[in-house]
């Protein structure tokens, strides 16, 4: 058996709300937040980037794991916005935790899917028996251009896996993937901002992939939707995983414990597995949880996972998800959040 | 060991000289000094300088400021002790005369700062601090004696008040000095009010950017006797070190190097810290000169913020400490200070400190320091 | 700033804050060395700092270095970690009135520094209220 042996969060304090980006773009405020249920969103310090954010996010991964770093030997971030176009974000992760040099590492790259891939295959190795444990991460501090839609929702966040054989604190029952070529939101190398399709990014993206790999794993693996206790999607809004969970046949109240998006936004990368880290620190042994991303050019991974007894021993060696989402926020106006966001071109 | 005394001096004004370059300023100053102790060969020459690679792109300048003062073929040294420059400059000219090797030496400080921008400066002097545990994390120098403030009116309970007097007191004695940058008086509110730099530390709590040279001549105390001015040595020389890192140090609101270099000066000339009737310090900021007054064991430890508050260091007070001005006033090219230092109190003992002179000023104290501590170096000057 | 090579060579520091612990006296030296400065041995053991401690002094840089421009103001502070090491850095996640001397912080990994729009990105240590 293999599975997740310990998984840890960040978030950066800062929040923005939906009124206050409005305001500046001259947008209607309320409208905006009933058509995305989301109020507030999170935002990186100018000294926060995907790898900062996967440091942390690791670290408290590894005091739940409770195991020699050095003995890792797979370590991936998966980002839309790594720091560097051509340099590893993977090792100064891997440098960061101690698990050099005896390692491998790669960055991976799929719109908000990048996260998922990277835990697919870390879990992937330490599978086939390659490597003791792998450690995959979903991270990003994603980018909305000022005044479009995507302003509203694009944050930053983190969420880190340790995949192992013994000590497992959920293990991974099945695992499935479910891609196409569909350009439904794209950035191309220079721009500094994304594009997207508008309202083709719905049902022949997100709602197609999800549903895909949802159906596709759960046929896989002989299972209904009232069989999982928590179900997580992809949050690129609020209505999204909601509405997708109904069309699957979900409750509300098992998507409600992973759904972060309203306080938080969506973290890209790191979005499903910040759904995944909050519904695991609330989770009971037994449990049996269906994570599936999305990432647009597009594809959806899924998993299912059955919780052990031992997520009553690491659930609290490190800081919960919803107490990172809720303690501690830092307000910004506009004019900051820009600064902080390099929105603003200065002169070299 | 022979004795050794101080046959001239010489300064020129201080201030932003852009149409004097490094070799100018220093020349300047050097002829000053010559033509004061009537020499006109010199045996060797040691000039102080921080940083003349960073700020004008030129080093090997011992042979260059040789030559312009027209004195080549002379052994000539550079010697770099970041804001100490000057002192250990007279340090290794006090060395060499009291060893026997020379006689007649030169000992210079310069530093030409204003060839470049405001952060080209900032960036050279921040080289007197860790670069890679200290200035990597953005701390600035202000930030450093900021940071020693801080703990210091915590431990203490040093006022703010009492940091603005150390401004306010070296410019009152700065408006009585010809060759200072700042020839003005500034009030209490001034300092408060200014801009701040680095919490609890304003603008006019902390030394300017100043183009400056300074010289003195060393001899055998035999040559000074033919002279017709009051004869001054130099009777000690203390030097200690620590590190350069505040955060490695013992005691933050304690410098110690400046205790030892000071302990083994008042050893090396048989005083005491009640002997000594005037002080110049190295006031790169407020909290400085503060923290050095302990040090020197002037006043007891911790007291310091209301030693200046009672007066005891202003011109009337019972230890006058920077009559010149100080380096807030003055002006602070680095390193020309520590020489300048010692020209002020030669000037004092010489009863040549007209409006700023402290009557029957017979011995006198330099203290000039390096970074945060790094480094400190003590002269102890008597007249006969 | 530093150049590439002197930035990697710190690495162990600034990324796991490894230091050496003199076997002779028990000094702990951060950066390591060769000689310990107490009892001048040459013997050390690698050891990994705490990672928690208290503000001993702090100040608000306004008027910050080059490189820090956009950053200003920040706040700096000498932290003592629970190993009796003091460090130098950056205290963020922290409103200035909040800064005080004792206060509780922990290390957390954060940008220290890029340079421009194409140099390298410089990481290390912040600390930040525990």
């Amino acid at each position: 058996m293999e599975g997740i042996i310990g998984y840890g969060a960040s978030i950066p304090r800062n929040r923005i709300k939906v009124e206050e980006i409005a305001k500046v773009w001259g947008a209607d405020a309320p409208s905006y937040k009933k058509g995305l249920l989301v109020e507030e969103k999170s935002v990186p310090s100018p000294d926060q980037d995907t790898i900062t954010m996967s440091v942390e996010a690791s670290k408290c991964a590894l005091k739940r794991a409770g195991i020699n770093p050095k003995e890792i030997g797979a370590v991936y971030i998966g980002s839309e916005s790594h720091p560097y176009a051509v340099k590893p974000s993977g090792t100064v992760l891997a440098e960061a935790i101690g698990a050099t040099p005896e390692v491998h590492t790669a960055d991976f790259e799929f719109a908000c899917k990048a996260g998922t891939e990277g835990m697919f295959v870390a879990y992937g190795l330490v599978k086939a028996g390659l490597i003791k444990y792998g450690l995959g991460v979903g991270a990003d501090t994603s980018q909305g251009a000022p005044g479009d839609a995507l302003e509203y929702t694009a944050a930053a966040g983190a969420a880190a896996y340790i995949f192992g054989r013994e000590k497992i604190v959920a293990a991974v029952l099945e695992t499935y993937s479910y891609t196409t070529d569909t350009p439904d939101f794209w950035r191309r190398e220079y721009q500094y901002y994304p594009q997207h399709g508008g309202r083709f990014t719905g049902d022949p993206a997100y709602f197609k992939h999800i549903t895909g790999a949802a159906r596709g794993i759960m046929s896989k693996a002989g299972m209904k939707p009232a069989d999982f206790q928590y179900v997580i999607f992809h949050q690129p809004n609020g209505k999204f995983p909601l509405r997708v969970g109904e069309i699957l046949g979900f409750a509300k109240k098992q998507i409600e414990p992973g759904w972060l998006v309203n306080k938080l936004g969506n973290t890209y990368s790191g979005s499903s597995p910040l759904g995944l880290t909050a519904t695991l620190d609330i989770s009971q042994p037994g449990d049996l949880i269906l994570i599936v991303s999305y990432g647009s050019g597009a594809g959806s991974d899924g998993f299912i996972l059955k919780v052990t007894d031992r997520i009553n021993e690491v659930r609290d060696l490190a800081p919960k998800t919803r107490e990172l989402l809720d303690k501690n926020r830092n307000y910004l106006e506009y004019g900051m959040y820009a600064k902080f966001r390099h929105k603003i071109r200065k002169a070299d | 060991m022979r004795e050794v005394a101080v046959i001239g001096v010489g300064m020129n004004k201080w201030g932003e000289h852009w149409e004097k370059s490094l070799r100018h300023v220093f020349t300047e100053a050097a002829i000053l000094a010559l033509d004061d102790a009537g020499v006109e060969k010199i045996d060797s020459m040691i000039v102080g300088c921080m940083s003349s690679g960073l700020f004008v792109g030129q080093e090997h300048i011992s042979s260059l400021l040789a030559d312009y003062i027209g004195q080549v073929p002379v052994p000539a040294a550079r010697v770099e002790s970041a804001c100490a420059s000057g002192g250990l400059a007279l340090r290794m000219g006090w060395i060499e005369v009291a060893s026997g090797l020379s006689d007649v030496v030169l000992v210079g400080g310069v530093e030409k700062m204003t060839d470049v921008n405001g952060n080209e400066a900032t960036y050279a002097l921040g080289t007197a601090a860790d670069q890679e545990y200290e200035c990597y994390h953005g701390i600035t120098f202000p930030g450093l004696y900021a940071l020693m403030a801080r703990a210091h009116m915590d431990k203490y309970g040093t006022t703010r008040e009492q940091l603005a007097m150390v401004a306010v007191k070296n410019h009152a004695n700065g408006s009585l000095n010809p060759l200072a940058q700042y020839p003005f008086k500034v009030s209490v509110e001034a300092v408060l009010s200014s801009v701040m730099v680095a919490d609890p530390l304003r603008i006019l709590d902390c030394s300017p950017i100043t183009d400056g040279g300074a010289a003195l001549i060393l001899a055998p105390v035999e040559l000074a006797k033919k002279l017709k001015k009051p004869i001054v040595r130099v009777t000690a020389s203390g030097m200690a070190t620590d590190t350069i890192a505040l955060s490695s140090r013992r005691e933050i609101t304690w410098i110690e190097s400046t205790h030892q270099a000071a302990k083994r000066a008042y050893a090396m000339a048989g005083k005491k810290p009640e002997d000594i009737h005037v002080v110049e310090v190295h006031d790169c900021f407020t909290i400085a000169e503060i923290c050095v007054m302990e040090a020197l064991g002037l006043v007891e430890k911790g007291k310091g913020g209301k030693a200046v508050e009672d007066g005891l260091t202003s011109l009337q007070g019972k230890i006058p400490i920077n009559t010149s001005g100080g380096l807030k006033a003055k002006g602070h090219p680095v390193g020309a200070t520590g020489v300048a230092q010692a020209i002020e109190i030669v000037k004092q003992l010489r009863e040549e400190a007209g409006p700023r002179q402290v009557k029957g000023a017979r011995v006198g104290m330099t203290q000039n320091m390096g970074g945060s501590g790094g480094s400190s170096i003590v002269h102890i000057f008597e007249r006969s | 700033m530093p150049t590439p090579s002197r930035y990697w060579r710190e690495i162990p520091q600034r990324y796991r804050l490894e230091a050496a612990k003199c076997k002779n006296c028990g000094f702990i030296a951060f950066p390591p060395r060769l000689v310990c400065p107490r009892c001048q041995s040459r013997a050390f053991e690698t050891i990994t700092l705490a990672d928690a401690g208290k503000i001993v002094t702090y100040t608000i840089i306004r008027v910050p270095p080059h490189p820090f421009s956009d950053q200003a103001p920040y706040a700096v502070g000498i932290v003592e970690l629970d190993d009796g090491v003091r460090l130098t850095g950056q205290v963020v996640d922290c409103a200035f009135e909040d800064l005080k001397i004792g206060r509780r912080v922990k290390i957390e990994f954060r940008k220290v520094y890029q340079e421009g729009e194409a140099g390298v990105i410089y990481y290390g240590y912040k600390f930040v209220p525990e």
